[in-house]
């Protein structure tokens, strides 16, 4: 079948199985940052941001897609790199793997909500799993960007 | 001297960090072709059974579809996926694909197609006639049982570890000083118990996987997630029975691996599609593949018999632990050593004697392997369970049973090959943790009057530095153009960070910023030989390895600049951005000295050096817990977590607590809820991360490291290790919180909500524990 959709900004068309996973589409896109990590939708690390919207690549159709605006990270370079420093700074990237389904959901998470409390920012990531962190870096990094932000804006 | 490094000890970002955060192509299957032949394994439905007939004639038809291989095409030598020094102390039990299956989840056939629905299709068209058999499931009557998992004469081991395949035996020893059942008849007070690890998973965020190529000299090239690339090499060879000269390893990025990536999981099947069809291939493990056929932490019981006189002076441990390999040896026999030489040593301090044995059986489960802790996560929770009985059975302030017999700096140990404690801040890691904690306001049972109750609970922990006498770690430096330095190294950086921690000590050593030190790793044509990462070795064994070329490049740098001089290399210093002669009548640039390197030159400007230990310093730590119990339901929560590391010298602070926050938090998941639970035909439940739950970020409470230092003086910069001591504390101290609370020792792990509630139940009818 053919779908057409708006992918990090570009209007693409293309002959899809219908059973083609989106996160399988994307990556035949070269969008590699969208990794798979589990075949459950437990994980998070496949997060995408479909018409703004966090969706687990892993369990939508790309059929699903058609019509609609995707971004994955190669998309909103700029937008992560803005708190993802902060999360270098902490040391917290560790083997990376999730990293981008991290990214993904808080940028969303920072959309949605620019000043969130620690709790809601727990529970906004509870879907992505990180083995490596112990999640607690990623929490202070994210800190340290709400935090100098506000510096900012005084 | 500590304040003047510029490099060392500071929280310097890691080199990927945001190559890795922005999520560029890093991993194998980001930088790998996907139009190549799509590798996948036909896995055994039974537990133990002898393949009768395999037809794949129906199979080979299916459209795309290159290969089929049964046991009937592979070469017949035996050999380990273990990723250790050769000659390796796991046995040769293996064959690529065998007529005997050992476990669900074993090898039966590998397919290779062009795409993944033609496999799929083909595997659902292989038919395989089995002769099913009665498998050793029970690790406890595995031993000398009638059934054997390795009957075949052609199992060897290559080390004197105590392994019988006659008696489903993949190792045993008994290790002992002093007359420990003397001074056992001696004691007033004996604690004696069995306490059982499960076999926990590593659940690493990218499963295993690997691609293969014939490269432009016909030979095979591996690109593997593997912390072991020279151990990879010598493995994939012998299992295709290959000159090693054929087969090249590197390593990209790695999404974690704790172990998991120690042995040879996925490597060898598509090795082996590509070295028969010539055509490039890859192989990526399904969650599933991960949780069924991975290589998870060895099954232990550990049962201990520890000897206290009533003033609480720890005077004998009696250690014995049956560990399960199930059906293959993978550091089966390496393992089980670490529950009692990194449990039992933390005791030195008034300890008479002592004794450590032990029996690691084959049976017919999943195969197990190298997990963070390595054995010492199970032989801690043992000992140190014990430890916290015996303070509550004497009434004694678990602390202060601590202060009377830890091992302390200078001490000897016997219990550690006699090895001396060179550099030990154990007691200060206490004295720092009890603070930070608040261990005296937390200790005592409070009930919130909402039906949860709060406590704490402690415990000690020590791990090794590096594989004593055996193992290996190099490192390159070499100058290059404008005066840069690449670091070349064979140690695998999973994501803790090696290679940003060993440029630290390269910038330190050459004095310059660590931006001006290129890493690269690990590729077995160009890395100088290294064991690999594994065994808290990195920091401590290759960290030397750096500081030793650092040292023969400057020596090397300072001969060009005596040349460029024309003076004696006696009269010439290094600065760092150059050589100065000493009476300061002249100075050439780093940037001269790189170019003159490559001019007209016949000194190195590069240098390789190796290092091996004679010792493996341990890093010691103290974690303490507070929970919250909820008496309706059993839940526990985790409200505050403190610990308190020593591991010498912190070589990146960032780094150093990230990795120790991560094992916590694994320590955690292992503790309450990892589950593996296999149905009576040997099936595993917790096959995916549905059943297999590992902590998210809402059941973290408060996390919180300090370090504690101590110089090593054997290590670079003073440094120990770091990496896998840190997910040993949570069990002991968080089941020593749950004892205090619901008057229940857990002996068995995880400790569920489930079993937390009916011990109550039972505690309160009165049937006891």
């Amino acid at each position: 079948m053919e779908i057409t959709m708006t992918l990090n900004g570009k209007s693409i068309t293309a002959s899809i199985e219908p059973d083609m996973l989106l996160l399988d589409f994307v990556r035949s896109r070269g969008c590699l940052s969208v990794k798979r990590g589990c075949e459950t939708a437990n994980c998070g690390l496949c997060t995408v941001l479909m018409d703004g919207v966090p969706v687990l690549s892993c369990s939508t159709l790309a059929a699903r897609a058609a019509g609609h605006e995707v971004y994955t990270l190669e998309g909103l370079q700029d937008e992560a790199a803005d708190f993802a420093v902060f999360v270098a700074d902490q040391g917290a990237e560790q083997c990376g793997f999730c990293n981008p389904g991290f990214v993904m959901n808080t940028i969303a998470l920072l959309r949605e909500n620019p000043d969130p409390t620690d709790e809601e920012i727990k529970a906004y990531l509870a879907g992505n799993l990180c083995r490596c962190s112990g999640y607690e870096g990623q929490l202070r990094g994210i800190r340290a960007y709400l935090d100098q932000k506000k510096e900012k804006e005084g | 001297m500590e304040n003047k490094r510029k490099a060392v000890g500071q929280p310097v970002r890691k080199k990927d960090a945001m190559q890795l955060l922005l999520g560029k192509p890093a991993y194998v299957e980001d930088v790998t072709p996907s139009d190549v032949l799509v590798v996948k394994v036909l896995r055994s439905p039974h537990a133990h059974a002898l393949i009768e007939e395999i037809k794949i004639d129906t199979a080979l038809k299916v459209p795309g579809i290159v290969a089929v291989y049964t046991y009937k095409d592979v070469p017949q030598k035996r050999f380990t996926m273990a990723g250790q020094t050769y000659p390796e102390p796991s046995p040769y039990d293996r064959l690529l694909l065998d007529q005997r299956v050992r476990f669900v989840g074993d090898a039966v056939a590998i397919i290779a197609g062009e795409d993944e629905k033609a496999v799929d299709k083909a595997m659902k068209r292989i038919r395989v006639t089995y002769k099913v058999l009665e498998p050793v499931l029970d690790m406890h009557t595995a031993k000398d049982n009638p059934i054997l998992v390795h009957p075949e004469d052609n199992w060897k081991s290559l080390c004197p570890v105590g392994a019988d395949n006659r008696r489903n035996l993949c190792a045993s020893d008994v290790d002992s000083h002093g007359d420990v059942d003397a001074v056992m008849a001696d004691c007033d007070e004996i604690v004696e118990h069995t306490w059982r690890v499960q076999p926990a998973q590593q659940a690493m965020m990218e499963t295993f996987r690997t691609y293969t190529e014939m490269d432009r000299y016909g030979r095979l090239h591996v690109i593997s997630s593997t912390q072991i690339v020279f151990h990879c090499r010598r493995i994939i060879a012998n299992a295709l029975d290959i000159p090693k000269s054929r087969v090249r390893v590197e390593k990209p990025r790695i999404g974690g691996g704790f172990g998991a990536k120690q042995t040879v999981v996925a490597e060898v099947y598509p090795a082996f599609v590509t070295w028969k069809t010539g055509r490039a291939a890859r192989m990526i493990y399904t969650r599933r593949e991960c949780q069924i056929a991975g290589s998870p932490r060895h099954e232990m019981e550990v049962h201990v018999k520890l000897g206290a006189s009533r003033a609480g002076k720890i005077r004998a441990m009696d250690v014995y632990t049956l560990s399960n390999t199930g059906a293959f040896g993978e550091h089966g026999p390496t393992t089980v050593g670490l529950s009692g030489h990194k449990s039992i040593p933390l005791y030195t301090g008034g300890l008479e004697a002592h004794r450590f044995s032990y029996d690691v059986v084959y049976t017919n489960l999943q195969a197990s392997g190298a997990y963070r802790g390595y054995g010492a996560t199970q032989g801690l929770f043992a000992v140190e369970s014990a430890v916290n009985e015996l303070a509550e059975r004497l009434h004694m302030d678990p602390i202060a049973l601590r202060e009377k017999n830890i091992v302390r700096e200078g001490m000897m140990m016997p219990a550690y090959f006699g090895e001396k404690a060179n550099a030990c801040a154990l007691d200060r890691c206490i004295t720092h943790c009890k603070e930070l904690f608040r261990w005296d306001e937390k200790a005592p049972v409070r009930d919130m009057g909402n039906g949860k109750v709060r406590t704490a609970g402690l415990a000690l922990a020590m791990q090794g530095s590096c594989i004593s006498n055996l193992d290996v770690g190099s490192a390159t430096m070499k100058l290059g153009d404008e005066g840069f330095y690449n670091l070349i190294i064979g140690a695998a950086d999973m994501g803790t960070g090696c290679d940003t921690i060993l440029a630290q000590m390269a910038a330190e050593c050459m004095e310059c910023p660590v931006e001006e030190i290129e890493v690269f790793g690990a590729d077995t044509d160009a890395s100088p030989y290294d064991s690999g990462s594994y065994a808290s070795s990195t920091t401590y064994l290759t960290g030397r390895a750096v500081e030793m070329a650092c040292e023969e490049l400057k020596n090397n740098m300072c001969q060009i600049a005596a040349g460029m001089m024309n003076c004696e290399v006696s009269d010439v210093e290094f600065t760092g951005d150059g050589v100065r002669r000493l009476d300061g009548s002249g100075f050439v640039s780093r940037f001269d000295i790189a170019t003159k390197s490559m001019l007209n030159n016949a000194i190195a400007a590069q240098t390789t050096a190796t290092h091996c230990s004679p010792v493996s310093p341990p890093p010691y730590m103290v974690g303490m817990v507070e929970i919250e119990l909820d008496k309706e339901t059993g839940k526990v929560d985790i409200i505050d977590y403190a610990a308190v590391v020593d591991c010498g010298t912190v070589i990146n602070p960032n780094l150093a607590r990230v990795q120790t926050e991560g094992g916590i938090v694994q320590g955690i998941g292992m503790t309450l809820y990892e589950g593996v639970t296999y149905q009576p035909d040997g099936h595993i439940s917790e096959n995916s991360l549905m059943q297999y739950k590992i902590p998210t970020r809402l059941d973290m409470g408060k996390l919180r490291v300090e370090f504690e230092e101590s110089y090593e003086p054997t290590g670079p910069f003073g440094a120990k290790s770091i990496g896998e001591i840190v997910i040993n504390t949570p069990a002991p101290a968080i089941a020593h919180a749950i004892y205090k609370i619901t008057g229940v020792w857990h002996r068995r792990l995880p400790i569920t909500p489930e079993k937390i509630l009916m011990s109550m139940e039972q505690k309160k009818s009165g049937s006891g524990e």
